[in-house]
């Protein structure tokens, strides 16, 4: 039996609803974003599905360059985190309202 | 096989998707969330995507998360409260059902049929995904946003060492 790729794409919409929800839902920014990584990887999937099925490598040479993005933005993200850590002692999105009127 | 295949690893992504969600510390969310990331990888490999599938595992599996679980560690971040504690749970209840209703959306699009292959999608040739192929595409055909990359990753180095030092003069 072959995989169809409905069951791809759903899969991916599963993921990336999940994200959705954990963006949503959470108050803990590093969880927010890991939920940011997982939909990247919902969207990878899609990718390389659709990549696959129209027997072409467009999508994932786009998959590398959604891969280098989310890696670029890991690093900075990140470092945006440590320096809100060390001047508010805490990551919890309640709680940053500097920019709230 | 193929597809039992697809279904053990989509289910351990799946689920451990959910856990990365509800998990109550953020170390575990990072270990399940790595969870996801090799089910996927393996996913990827019944796509013929050889070369995505390597890098999945080294980038994003392997430094991506080790960047995450080492920022996790260097905050020491009390475990939040119990996420569906009382005051956020109006909010969240409001989150999970626009969820549902855009996983609907979704299920939706995808069930209107593509006419695209039948299961397991067109014969592809032999060399389809492998890093020779992404090689040449991406020294020809994307050799201009392949460039670009290395500008968005040298931009990010500068930039998360300029937020993180000590203080700025």
């Amino acid at each position: 039996m072959r995989v169809p790729l409905e069951a791809y794409l759903i899969l991916s919409a599963y993921l990336f609803a999940l994200g959705v929800v954990g963006v949503a839902t959470r108050r803990n920014a590093l969880i927010i974003f890991m939920s940011i990584e997982l939909m990247l990887n919902a969207v990878n999937l899609s990718f390389l599905a659709f990549a696959r099925f129209l027997n072409s490598m467009d999508g994932q040479i786009f998959v590398f360059f959604v891969m280098v993005v989310a890696a670029a933005e890991v690093a900075v993200g990140l470092a945006i985190i440590i320096t809100i850590y060390r001047n508010k002692e805490t990551v919890d999105v309640a709680e940053l309202n500097l920019l709230k009127w | 096989m193929e597809l039992l295949i697809f279904a053990g690893l989509a289910l351990v992504a799946g689920v451990s998707g959910l856990l990365v969600v509800v998990q109550r510390h953020a170390v575990y969310s990072a270990l399940f969330l790595i969870l996801t990331m090799g089910a996927l990888a393996g996913i990827y490999i019944l796509l013929d995507a050889h070369f995505v599938w390597v890098i999945q595992v080294i980038v994003y599996a392997g430094a991506i998360m080790v960047l995450f679980l080492f920022v996790i560690m260097l905050l020491d971040i009390r475990s939040e409260q119990a996420p569906w504690a009382a005051p956020d749970r109006g909010r969240i209840l409001v989150a999970v059902l626009l969820s549902v209703v855009l996983l609907l959306e979704l299920g939706i699009a995808v069930a209107r049929r593509f006419v695209l292959a039948p299961a397991g999608g067109p014969a592809v040739a032999r060399n389809f995904g492998t890093t020779q192929t992404v090689g040449r595409l991406l020294f020809t055909d994307f050799l201009f946003p392949f460039e670009i990359t290395s500008i968005i990753l040298l931009v990010a180095m500068i930039g998360a060492m300029v937020l993180a030092k000590k203080r700025l003069t």
